[in-house]
């Protein structure tokens, strides 16, 4: 699903984010990313996404290369790739309902089948009863519940968590990841940044460690996983 | 279990998506173009300011075009009695002259002919003073017979009068025949100024349409930059980021072509009724014509070309910045 190939990022201002980057990542797996802040767990996540790209090397996605894309392309290579933000990216002056409808409305979908899949994936987030709210009145933990749901909403099969359980209490944060652990039964890959290593090493996934850049520790695929 | 990953879904039936993309193609262009008129009507007033500002400017060169037509059709009311004047030769007499002019009547491009004696003439010259005391020294009529002739109506330009009297001059019994054709390249050549002077402000004023617009859809895209961002976040294409600031661009053409268009037919209402009285005082059969189906449509497609233009323009310069890359 994502093969990284001597992937290297560098800003104009901060120098290099991530070097040489090497780890494939195969479809239906539930891979953490952790780190110390700065490691570049983001900036790996914005790359995988189509938000940045990589200033060397080659990166796979589902069978695409990503430096070939042309925009219009990359345009479907995001919709096929679902975005939870550390920072939510959530319209304050639009409600949950038309927040979470975005990603459906930019693929075209039609007005039924967007009722239909917002409260859907409103549903599997807990938040059925707040689609008219507007994100400025919720907390921190429903406004990345928030999130959540519009990533989900299109039922992309690669699903990229930038720190999905940084605002939530332990509980809601053990549902979140229960709820992941779900998408992934159903062959969502599923690639989460986090440094929450207690809630990490609870769940026995594939954990890669990167640190000033580079990776460096890969757990490989413990026993849980099912090719 | 309601979750499904898309790639799976679309393999169940990808002929129903394949038959369904010019409809879907097209209910997001009409939802686009409704969602940005709605966009519009969420704030009145400031709408209406901007369209009524591109309104004035296109409202310039309109009003000028119509008051070039109302000239040109003018132009065709004010036939001149007499443009055309027939010298015959000295030894035409009366009867020969009579013939001619009853053949020349027959011509389907002459009007009306008339014949003027030499003793009319002399009486004419002679009621002058000045001519008077010259006119009683001379021992017999120098004067030609003339045939005065108005040319038909349909001849309004100045190259087929020249041509008219080409043919008359050469007749035999005609000395010589003269055009009076200078009020008529006047008319022409001040016709041709104010058309020139259409285009000019249509262009001059065109451009400044393309400024505001322009302008008016970088501050739109100023205010939705966050939404414009997280669009292309999601997967939006960089054509359905586009398209609303499109339509955009598109309303404020219209509704800016929809105010010339009424302050042009305010004007004429203003107007109609003492041009009548004028036309009426010097017995003419005129009236203010207004713009017509065809040209009122060529006014709204400009504009709303106009507005797509602008703002295309804007968009091109200032869109790419807010996309993420
Ligand atoms: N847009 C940017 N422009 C310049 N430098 C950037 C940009 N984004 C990230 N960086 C730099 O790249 C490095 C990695 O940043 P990144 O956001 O990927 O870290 P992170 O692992 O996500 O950290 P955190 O855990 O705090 O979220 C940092 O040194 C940061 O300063
Ligand atoms: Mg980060």
């Amino acid at each position: 699903m994502i093969r990284c190939e001597r992937v290297s990022k560098r800003y104009p201002l901060s120098g290099e984010a991530l070097s040489e980057l090497r780890f494939h990542i195969a479809s239906g797996e539930m891979v953490f990313l952790t780190g110390r802040s700065g490691a570049g767990k983001s900036t790996l996540l914005k790359l995988i996404g189509g938000l940045e790209s990589p200033t060397r090397g080659q990166l796979f996605v589902d069978g695409r290369n990503l430096n070939q894309l042309s925009p219009r392309q990359m345009s479907f290579h995001r919709r096929r790739v679902g975005m939870i933000f550390q920072d939510h990216r959530l319209l304050r002056d639009r409600t949950v309902f038309d927040n979470v409808a975005l990603p459906l409305v930019a693929a075209g979908v039609r007005h039924q089948e967007i009722r239909r899949r917002v409260r859907a994936a409103l549903d599997q987030v807990g938040l059925l009863g707040k689609e008219r709210t507007q994100p400025i009145a919720l907390s921190g933990g429903e406004q990345q519940r928030v999130g959540i749901a519009r990533a989900i909403v299109s039922r992309p099969p690669l699903l990229l968590a930038d720190e999905p359980t940084g605002n939530l209490d332990p509980d809601l944060s053990r549902e979140i990841m229960g709820l992941f652990e779900r998408f992934n039964q159903v062959g969502v890959t599923l690639l989460i940044a986090s440094h929450d290593l207690a809630l990490i090493n609870s769940l026995a996934y594939r954990t890669l460690t990167l640190d000033q850049g580079r990776l460096v520790a890969d757990s490989g695929t413990p026993h849980a996983f099912r090719a | 279990m309601p979750f499904v990953p898309e790639r799976r879904q679309r393999k169940r039936s990808p002929e129903r998506r394949t038959l369904l993309r010019p409809f879907i193609w097209l209910s997001q262009h009409l939802q686009s173009a409704l969602s940005s008129l709605g966009q519009l009507r969420r704030s009145p007033l400031a709408t209406l300011m901007t369209a009524a500002v591109i309104g004035i400017a296109l409202a310039l060169p309109a009003s000028l075009y119509v008051f070039a037509r109302n000239l040109q059709q003018l132009s065709g009311t004010w036939q001149p009695t007499a443009a055309l004047s027939l010298f015959l030769h000295l030894d035409v007499q009366q009867p020969q002259a009579e013939r001619l002019a009853q053949r020349l009547l027959d011509k389907p491009d002459i009007q009306s002919v008339q014949l003027i004696l030499p003793d009319q003439a002399l009486e004419s010259l002679k009621s002058d003073p000045a001519f008077a005391e010259a006119i009683a020294q001379l021992p017999e009529n120098p004067l030609p017979i003339v045939i005065a002739l108005a040319p038909a109506p349909r001849l309004a330009d100045p190259e087929s009068l020249e041509a008219l009297a080409d043919w008359l001059s050469s007749l035999p019994e005609v000395e010589f025949a003269r055009l009076d054709t200078r009020w008529m390249q006047r008319f022409q050549g001040i016709l041709a100024l104010v058309e020139r002077l259409v285009l000019l402000l249509a262009f001059a004023l065109s451009g400044g349409v393309l400024l505001i617009i322009g302008n008016t859809i970088r501050l739109e895209i100023e205010n939705r930059r966050e939404e414009i961002e997280i669009m292309d976040l999601v997967g939006a294409t960089p054509g359905f980021i586009r398209r609303p600031f499109l339509y955009i661009g598109i309303w404020y053409g219209l509704l800016g072509g929809g105010i010339a268009w009424v302050l042009i037919a305010f004007s004429l209402f203003l107007l109609q009724e003492p041009v009548a009285h004028l036309a009426q005082l010097y017995q003419m059969d005129f009236h203010l014509k207004g713009l017509e189906a065809k040209e009122l449509g060529t006014l709204l497609g400009g504009s709303a070309g106009l507005g797509l233009l602008g703002s295309w323009l804007s968009v091109g310069r200032h869109l790419q910045t807010a996309s993420t890359r």
